[in-house]
């Protein structure tokens, strides 16, 4: 029941949001309220799970559609439990900065918000195709809106290809449901067994590859990362994308286990491709939006790399990465608007020497910048150094790959911190800017402090994700 | 002495029910000019709700097919299914009507509404072939008339004579398949048709693609569909929800039991021909919807889409597809009637038709009617949380069982297409500012309209509801399905 109160909780506060006439701040700070009451509710399931058992807990499975075999049924899994944790904590960031932004049409756009946490929740939590299916579509209605509406001035563009795309992938995954769980004649992802169609996991693959989005079906990247409300990116490339992992993980290489490993040589290529690409792109973006964004490709190529190493140091590291990552794209994003807030654009060469005079501001970006280019130490090193070390098995040339990603971030994150804070003022920077307010901090230093704590203690995700910390097998035996 | 055939007045009862509202609804021409909408309305209100009861009754005492006046009937779950969609559907399109316009003739209409309800109700109980083009004409002439009814307003009349003209054409179409089916086997009977031993292979074949054709104008599948924007666009919005709704489902059951009891010899010809009539009409449908700019336009190549996916469940020619078709039916006539309605608010609201340039802002200022159309455009595109979805997904697997995984890719494309109209729809209702609407409303407060909003929040609890409450939608539908021997 836990696991479905962590999806009910959100979809009550939209409703409530969106019906109750409070006024402005009183809409928004009870959506808040309802944001971090969903993380504490999180807190609770993920104390009664059992990680040393592992496997499927706390599930709950309700008839849905008897004659076809399909059911309303959740669970956690090890990463579950963690690929969760980061989308309530990020959300509870991004809500809150709604909150100190001030949205505008608070009642709309905070149920929607709300909404679109209840169905990433459901999409992590997932044990039936189907109910996957449904929650990975729902969470494309708040986002057409919240892109749409309230997105910057080509929001309509941005809107119309990032909806082309996931659909056109999301369609394809229909067939591809429809096919698998026919049949097998059930679509339930603990009693389903095996296939080794390839076509019916190509299906499932290009959806996870555009709402990753992996090279090269990244075309809607750009535009929506740049052009939607800053918070909505945030959560956009931190725990929306993280959704193609779930996939990869729950559906892709348990139900495919033939199909994967045909593939797995394509996809290792493609994702190194867009880990290489994705960077190069961060390195020459001119904007602080296109550097997050495109690094966020990067990373997700990274993790796919992880995810295809068919072992357990990369699965692993890909799982440690996909929260590490999460939080700190969520805490990037938000950093970007609160620049952009001050200086009117996110123009790097408009930019420039924000240190002076702004420590709060400094330090944080300073952190963050570190965390973001895998610092030893931190905990995106870890997870990279493990994704390094399992991909080896599948050619020592991805683990250059990855190396080279390493060497590509600090890069590009050395480049945008210091067209941020040092060098010559730049032009949109008035000296009124202010540093970072105490609400502002509120907001990203929880997340940075998670992250640290992360660097200290990273075996808690990475060692906790699959039962008995054996990734392979627990895949092999489909988490059962 | 004449025998007269024993007569189960309990499987009448829908249409005489309606039949009974319809006299009511007339009779109040005679009422002072102040009482008679309020009687009509309440009339064929009662008629459609009382069809729908009696409907659920008949449903629940019928667990096998029995047969009817002499076996010019059925009395089956079938039937009943159809006619509690049908009672339904007409219910709310009569609140829908409620608010219309109009000085006069308020009786008319709704008499008229209530025995076009009482022929589809008839019809989807037909068992030979006689009672078949009864019930088809008897509903199509009171369609004809509503089509036309806005005398004043040319479009009106423009689309009532060409529904007339193309109508009366597929029914000719029909009737002389009918002959032919008869000259081949000598049967009138769909089951005698069934067991008889044909004396003309190509009379019998020409006369099932003739019928095929006939009740494919109704179902408004390409090719057979040019009327159908015409029509949908020029018919007052209340007659066009329910023609949408109401003789789609009477006229998909009715092929389906056609198809299924009639012609099960020669299964391998039709399952093809309508496979390829759906694929026609999705693709017919969704592009044709793309370049749309009149709401109600739009909404009838959607339907024209519709009645493609639902022909996939039709070609499957399985008990799978039968419930997928059934199950279809439900969420689609709720998004089809409750569409048409919120056009109806905006088009009162404004007095003039409703293209997407004066949907521009309706999101923010009808907050309710907004999330409504909202909902129903998703549901019509298969989103998740209205019933579309499984709609789609019932069609899908029936067709995938049935051998026919290239309909369900071009399924699938279809509905990539239609996603673009269909989400064009939400942009312009949240994602457009007034300063976009080049029409000035009306002017005053939109004019209060309780009974459309009841309507609208039906049709709104049944797209969703059928999404959550599925399983029991299903076993009604494959109870229904299994009245016909597959």
């Amino acid at each position: 029941m836990l696991v479905t109160a962590l999806i009910v909780l959100p979809v009550a506060g939209a409703l409530l949001v969106a019906i109750l006439p409070l006024p402005r701040e009183t809409t928004a700070g009870l959506s808040f309220f309802v944001a971090l009451m969903e993380v504490g509710l999180w807190i609770v399931a993920a104390a009664r799970y059992d990680f040393d058992a592992g496997g499927l807990q706390l599930g709950t499975t309700r008839e849905w559609v008897d004659s076809l075999g399909i059911s309303y049924s959740v669970g956690f899994l090890g990463f579950s439990v963690w690929l969760t944790g980061a989308t309530v904590i990020v959300f509870a960031a991004a809500i809150g900065y709604a909150l100190w932004l001030g949205r505008d049409r608070p009642r709309a756009y905070h149920a929607l918000m709300l909404f679109l946490l209840a169905a990433v929740v459901a999409t992590f939590v997932a044990q039936d195709l189907l109910l996957f299916y449904v929650s990975f579509e729902a969470m494309l209605i708040p986002l057409y809106v919240l892109i749409g509406v309230w997105g910057g001035e080509r929001r309509q563009a941005a809107t119309l290809t990032f909806v082309v795309y996931t659909m056109a992938g999301s369609l394809l995954m229909l067939a591809s449901v429809v096919a698998f769980g026919v049949t097998q004649g059930t679509f339930s992802l603990t009693e389903s067994g095996t296939s080794d169609n390839v076509w019916i996991f190509l299906g499932f693959a290009i959806a996870f590859a555009v709402k990753a989005p992996l090279f090269p079906l990244h075309g809607w990247l750009p535009l929506a990362y740049r052009e939607a409300p800053v918070e909505v990116a945030a959560v956009l490339s931190a725990v929306v994308s993280k959704t193609a992992i779930y996939g990869f993980l729950r559906i892709g290489l348990p139900k495919f286990p033939d199909p994967a490993d045909d593939l797995s040589g394509l996809i290792l290529v493609l994702a190194s491709a867009g880990l290489v690409y994705g960077s190069i792109l961060a390195f020459r973006a001119p904007d602080l939006r296109g550097v997050v964004a495109y690094s966020s490709m990067a990373q997700m190529g990274l993790i796919t790399l992880g995810v295809f190493a068919f072992d357990d140091l990369g699965l692993d590291g890909a799982v440690l990465q996909s929260v590490a990552h999460a939080l700190i794209s969520g805490g990037m994003f938000l950093l970007v608007g609160m620049v952009e807030r001050r200086c009117g654009t996110g123009m790097l060469d408009a930019l420039g020497g924000m240190a002076r005079g702004r420590p709060a501001l400094a330090t944080v970006v300073l952190v963050a910048g570190m965390i973001v280019l895998a610092v030893p130490g931190s905990a995106t090193f870890a997870a990279e150094f493990l994704i390094m070390a399992g991909v080896y098995a599948q050619g020592w040339g991805y683990s250059v790959v990855v190396a080279l990603g390493v060497v590509l971030a600090a890069m590009y994150t050395l480049r945008v911190i210091s067209a941020i804070l040092h060098v010559r003022p730049g032009a949109a920077v008035r000296d009124e800017a202010l540093d970072l307010r105490a609400g502002e901090l509120a907001l990203v230093l929880p997340l940075l402090l998670v992250l640290l704590g992360l660097s200290v203690w990273p075996a808690l995700v990475s060692e906790s994700s699959f039962a008995g910390d054996h990734a392979e097998q627990a895949i092999a035996r489909g988490y059962r | 002495m004449i025998d007269t055939p024993s007569v189960d007045w309990l499987a009448l009862a829908p249409t005489l029910a309606l039949l009974g509202g319809a006299a009511v609804a007339l009779l109040s021409v005679l009422l002072p000019e102040w009482m008679r909408k309020a009687v009509a309305a309440t009339a064929a209100f009662a008629g459609f709700a009382v069809a729908a009861g009696y409907a659920v009754v008949v449903f629940d005492e019928t667990p096998v097919p029995q047969s009817l006046l002499d076996g010019s009937m059925t009395r089956d779950q079938l039937a009943s299914m159809a006619q509690v969609i049908l009672g339904v559907t007409g219910a709310v399109v009569v609140l829908v009507s409620w608010g219309e316009r109009r000085r006069e003739n308020h009786a008319e209409y709704f008499a008229l509404l209530a025995t076009a309800g009482a022929g589809m109700v008839f019809f989807v109980g037909a068992e030979n072939l006689m009672t078949l083009f009864l019930g088809l004409e008897w509903f199509s002439l009171c369609l004809y008339i509503l089509v036309a009814f806005d005398n004043e307003r040319q479009t009106s009349l423009e689309a009532g004579l060409k529904y007339l003209v193309v109508g009366g054409f597929g029914s000719a179409v029909l009737l002389f398949g009918s002959a032919l089916v008869y000259g081949a086997t000598g049967e009138l009977s769909f089951s005698d048709i069934a067991t008889a031993t044909p004396t003309d292979d190509a009379f019998l074949f020409a006369g099932l693609a003739m019928i095929l054709a006939g009740l494919a104008f109704k179902v408004s599948a390409a090719p057979f569909h040019m009327w159908t924007p015409d029509v949908y666009q020029g018919a007052p919005t209340s007659v066009t929800a329910f023609m949408s709704a109401a003789t789609k489902t009477a006229a998909l059951v009715v092929l389906l039991r056609v198809l299924v009891t009639a012609f099960p010899e020669q299964s391998d010809v039709w399952t093809i021909a309508v496979a390829v009539l759906a694929a026609v009409s999705l693709a017919w449908g969704n592009l044709g919807a793309l370049a749309q700019h009149d709401l109600k336009r739009l909404l009838a190549y959607s339907s024209i889409s519709h009645a493609g996916f639902m022909l996939m469940a039709v070609s499957a020619n399985s008990e799978r597809g039968g419930e997928a078709l059934l199950y279809y039916l439900v969420p689609y006539s709720a998004m089809s009637v409750g569409a048409f309605a919120v056009v109806t608010a905006r088009e009162r609201e404004l007095g003039r038709p409703v293209i997407l340039e004066s949907l521009a802002g309706f999101g923010w200022e009808r907050p309710y009617y907004g999330v409504a159309l909202w909902t129903f455009m998703l549901g019509m595109a298969g989103f998740p949380l209205t019933g579309g979805i499984f709609g789609k997904l019932f069609v899908f697997s029936a067709a995938y069982d049935a051998g026919e995984w290239w309909l369900v890719l071009i399924g699938v494309a279809a509905t990539a297409v239609s996603l673009a109209y269909y989400l064009n729809v939400v942009r312009w209702i949240y994602m457009r500012s007034g300063a976009d609407l080049r029409l000035a409303p009306a002017g005053g407060s939109p004019p209060h309209d309780t009974a459309l909003g009841i309507a609208v929040c039906a049709c709104f609890v049944v797209t969703v509801g059928s999404f959550f409450v599925v399983q029991p939608i299903l076993d009604v539908a494959s109870d229904a399905a299994s009245s016909l021997s597959f």
